[in-house]
């Protein structure tokens, strides 16, 4: 019997990530030392909002051990930090500095920064820095009036706006409006392992090196360039291990260029590890909105518009990604749902907080939020059934692709290919919905405090507009693939070894990938906005398949063989024509290929090739979020009893690694939806600032979650059927605990802000009496 | 300046001898003075459980411990419980059921289980559910983890039987 090959996408394999991981071998960004380093220590900001009088240097720089120590002053000749996409006219005034120019603009904000041999005696000598600083009254809620951010400049840079259909007219026409008043609160990724930069300037070859970096190295390679005048190419971004993800980590922050601008004045390696703390007050935060929306309906439920004004609460400064989260808000907003007019307008204000950025699944678990309940109210408004108007204006299938005419992210906002009304049966079917609707009125009969929401969506994946990777055989037939992605803990490393073995022929154990590396590969898109294994992915897939092709045209001429019967199995051409008959190792195949071989001939040396992918399409999955609370009306504590997610993928490269990304996203979900919550008190003194005070969820918060993996819709759109998964899960987890306590407590509409903590719910309770 | 104290920890069997300043913490000197830096830290507040290692078999935070504490004790990181040749069935188990994504959590959760397994082998899951809300996780949502501490417990005691 000719030998078959076993597939390689699609099934639940262990992760070629592992183990290093669970040996204590991993390299993350504490884990990176050099020779002769500096350690750096940042003085920040006790102040929300002041002017800075004086700093004295004196007590820190005569600190035995310290080295250097830095001001605003020392180093001119740093930039402000650019936005991802270079300039942006409006926000160009409001970029931060990478120390604080003249004013501080949120606690912890950098002031200085101290170097010394040893980093406990950098922190020792930063304490002796003594900064004077004139307090102003600071400005914490983005829904007051715009105030001054400097002389001649508003707290309010822009107002972003989309719209289609005519809202006017619907809210005429329509039978019912109803008018809603929501709040996201600010939470943030918080990844497990903090920031790290480590710069080194090796003077031999006039190069600038960064390790800790993660997410986008290639992106940040061509800004760090940008920022200190060098060339590209001598300026060389590593990513190691990445403790962690979700948006915020491996954004060009404040320190990042801080340690690149001293290795290179100071021609010594320079670490700055972030402690816990600083984190809490420094990193990227997220999600603040407030929302006053319209929705416009017929009788019947039907959706004849949506109309929403609401305040992004951006913190002190824009940071790299400038207005992003406000326009992916405007872009997505709408949903699943036919909505025949929308009209929306997005202020984005500057406070004095910690900044915001992204986390995963920006602008959608908000405006999820805001849209299920808008839909909630609807149905409890006209007194119909909060399933039936979701049904009733879900897109159908037939409508399918489905252009809105929206721009997210530069792209339309076209849905590629979904049956939503199929899924969402597949979800009531699997839950047992009716029963549990009648088992659910049983209980509250009986006293209980319990109750069941739903929640529709969707995502957004698979940006472009390319990516490329380069797949290689050695001559002992190990494949390497080197892209320009980045790990970031979700098993890019698996996603890309499978997908490339699977089109090459041999175990994805054999392949070793590269990623993070600017050294390496001349462009790279990195791993963000669910765009990794969609991109990478296939630009690797048509990578390996090139491969395969040259592999078998030399197979062919060595076994004299028709291509045809060939076939490559297990990293062997062998013949499929025929149960024997001769084969050839993918390995020695590439050695034919050496520039020394003499069975070379015209042909390119070496058995590799380069691959693209190139979209302009997004690839968007969708999902269902089926959540059953109880709730302790003594306590206020909300209990998630059971958690359903549905959701179509298109093709799973991993459908285990799939469900890892889901339920670690519905975690996040929850504790954006019940717990975790950054405050500020009246002079904008942050109070999250340990994790004793930002509440992340633990494995006694964990509910049983269970999930329905399909691949019903396989994107149109990209060879491979990939639809992103890294945000399904946690989309519209605040969306739908919020639906199921207003049930559970027999309060329709009662949530109106996220997160719905023990003393908001008991605020609500008082409220009802 | 400030005054050294000679040490001397057994780490995964073998012994350091190390001249530590009083308020080194037991975390950075492993990672620093030993050069073991599967030992994550991810708080230096006794709360995610990151730095989680055992001392004389106990597990303990290793980032609220300062080095002289330790003096003269046995340590076990993650790297002396099980090697990439001959994996400890946690190790094992974590692989097994994707309890990993970014891995910088993994060293304290591997550490923690084996310490409460080691005491108590026949441990019930709400016990252990309790045990293991100690630590922190930002990735994966937890019920990995759990499946897997369970396996690797089921696993060693069917050995033991045996
Ligand atoms: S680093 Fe020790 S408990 Fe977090
Ligand atoms: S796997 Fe990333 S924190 Fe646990």
């Amino acid at each position: 019997m000719a030998r078959a090959r076993t597939p390689q996408i699609g099934g639940r394999f262990e992760r070629i990530e592992d183990p290093p991981l669970v040996t204590g071998r991993g390299r993350f960004a504490a884990d990176i030392s050099f020779p002769h380093q500096l350690h750096v220590r940042i003085v920040r900001s006790a102040h929300a909002h002041g002017i800075i009088r004086a700093i004295d240097k004196a007590a820190a720089l005569a600190h035995p051990g310290v080295f250097a120590l830095w001001t605003a002053d020392d180093i001119p000749e740093v930039p402000p930090i650019d936005f991802r996409e270079g300039r942006i006219e409006r926000l160009e005034a409001y970029r931060q500095p990478v120390l604080a120019r003249g004013r501080v603009r949120y606690v912890g904000e950098p002031i200085a920064a101290v170097f010394a041999d040893d980093a406990y005696v950098a922190e020792d000598a930063a304490e002796l820095v003594m900064v004077d600083i004139e307090e102003l009254p600071p400005i914490l809620d983005a829904c007051d009036p715009p105030g001054e951010w400097e002389p001649g400049r508003s707290t309010e840079p822009g107002v972003l706006t989309q719209g289609y259909g005519d809202m006017d007219e619907a809210l005429a026409a329509a039978d019912q409006v109803i008018e809603l008043d929501l709040q996201i609160g600010r939470h943030s990724g918080v990844p497990m392992e903090t920031r790290g930069a480590i710069a080194r300037y090796d003077a031999a070859t006039d190069t600038l090196e960064l390790y800790g970096a993660a997410k986008i190295p290639h992106r940040n390679r061509d800004a760090l360039a940008r920022t200190f005048g060098r060339a590209p190419s001598s300026v060389q971004l590593y990513e190691g291990h990445t403790g962690g993800g979700f948006g915020i980590r491996g954004e060009l922050y404040p320190e990042d260029l801080l340690v690149s601008a001293a290795a290179m004045r100071f021609e010594r390696p320079v670490k700055w590890i972030e402690d816990r703390h600083e984190h809490l007050m420094t990193a990227n935060q997220s999600r603040q909105q407030r929302h006053r929306a319209k929705i416009a309906v017929k009788a019947d439920g039907t959706i004849l518009g949506i109309d929403d004004e609401f305040f992004h609460d951006q913190g002190a400064y824009p940071r790299t990604h400038a207005m992003r989260v406000v326009d992916m808000t405007l872009g997505i907003l709408p949903g699943p749902y036919r909505v025949p007019a929308y009209r929306v307008a997005g202020h984005y204000r500057l406070t004095n907080k910690t900044p915001a950025a992204t986390y995963r699944s920006p602008g959608r678990y908000e405006s999820s939020f805001v849209r299920e309940r808008l839909v909630d109210a609807v149905a409890d408004r006209l007194g119909l059934d909060r399933l039936a108007v979701r049904r009733k204006n879900l897109i159908s299938a037939a409508e399918m692709p489905y252009l809105r005419p929206l721009i997210v992210l530069g792209e339309d906002a076209e849905f590629d290919s979904g049956d939503y009304h199929g899924l969402l049966d597949r979800a009531l079917e699997h839950i047992g919905w009716d029963a549990l609707q009648a088992d659910l009125r049983r209980r509250r009969e009986a006293g209980e405090a319990v109750g069941a929401g739903i929640a529709i969506f969707v995502e957004k994946s698979g940006a472009g507009p390319a990516d490329g990777a380069r797949v290689s055989v050695d001559s002992t037939g190990a494949v390497e693939v080197v892209t320009g992605g980045a790990s970031i803990g979700q098993g890019f490393e698996t996603a890309m070894a499978q997908i490339c073995a699977d089109a090459l022929g041999v175990d994805y154990k054999r392949v070793r990938v590269v990623h993070g590396q600017t050294d390496r590969i001349a462009y790279g898109i990195g791993a963000h906005a669910s765009r990794a294994t969609v991109m990478t992915g296939n630009a690797t897939h048509i990578a390996a398949l090139a491969v395969r092709r040259k592999a078998l045209e030399v197979a062919a001429e060595l076994l004299q063989a028709p291509i045809e019967a060939l076939d490559v199995v297990d990293g062997e051409v062998v013949r499929t024509d025929r149960p024997a008959g001769g084969s050839i190792a993918l390995g020695a195949i590439a050695a034919s290929l050496h520039p020394n071989a003499k069975t070379l001939g015209a042909r390119e040396p070496g058995l590799a090739a380069d691959g693209w992918h190139r979209t302009e399409h997004l690839a968007c999955p969708y999902g269902i979020h089926i959540a059953v609370v109880g709730v302790d009306r003594e306590t206020g504590a909300v209990t998630v009893e059971k958690f359903l997610i549905a959701y179509d993928v298109g093709r799973a490269v991993n459908p285990m690694m799939v469900e890892g990304q889901i339920v670690g996203g519905f975690m996040q979900g929850l504790g954006g939806a019940l717990y975790e919550e950054f405050v500020y008190d009246e002079r904008g003194q942050p109070q999250s600032v340990t994790f004793a005070d930002y509440l992340m969820p633990t494995m006694s918060e964990a509910p049983e979650i269970e999930i329905i993996l399909r691949e019903d819709c396989p994107s149109p759109r990209n060879p491979l059927g990939i639809k992103g998964a890294g945000e399904a899960g946690i989309n519209s987890v605040g969306a739908v605990i919020a639906s199921a306590i207003d049930v559970a407590i027999g309060m329709p509409g009662a949530v109106t802000q996220l997160p719905v903590s023990p003393q908001r719910l008991k605020a609500i309770f008082d409220r009802g009496r | 300046m400030t005054d050294l104290h000679t040490i001397t920890l057994v780490v995964n069997g073998r012994r350091h001898t190390l001249a530590v300043e009083a308020r080194r913490t037991l975390a950075d000197t492993i990672r620093d003075g030993c050069g073991l830096t599967g030992t994550h830290i991810g708080c230096e507040h006794g709360v995610c459980g990151a730095c989680t290692v055992l001392v004389d078999g106990e597990p303990m935070r290793a980032c609220l411990m300062f080095a002289v504490q330790a003096d003269g004790s046995a340590i076990t990181t993650v790297e002396g419980l099980g090697s990439r040749a001959a994996l400890h069935p946690l190790q094992r188990a974590f692989m097994a059921n994707h309890a990993l994504q970014c891995g910088f959590c993994t060293p304290g959760f591997l550490m923690l289980a084996a310490g409460v397994l080691a005491k108590e082998p026949d441990i019930d899951d709400d016990a252990l559910r309790e045990a293991l809300s100690s630590n922190l996780c930002r990735c994966t949502g937890y019920a990995a983890i759990f499946k897997a501490v369970r396996a690797a417990a089921d696993a060693m005691a069917k050995k033991k039987v045996r």
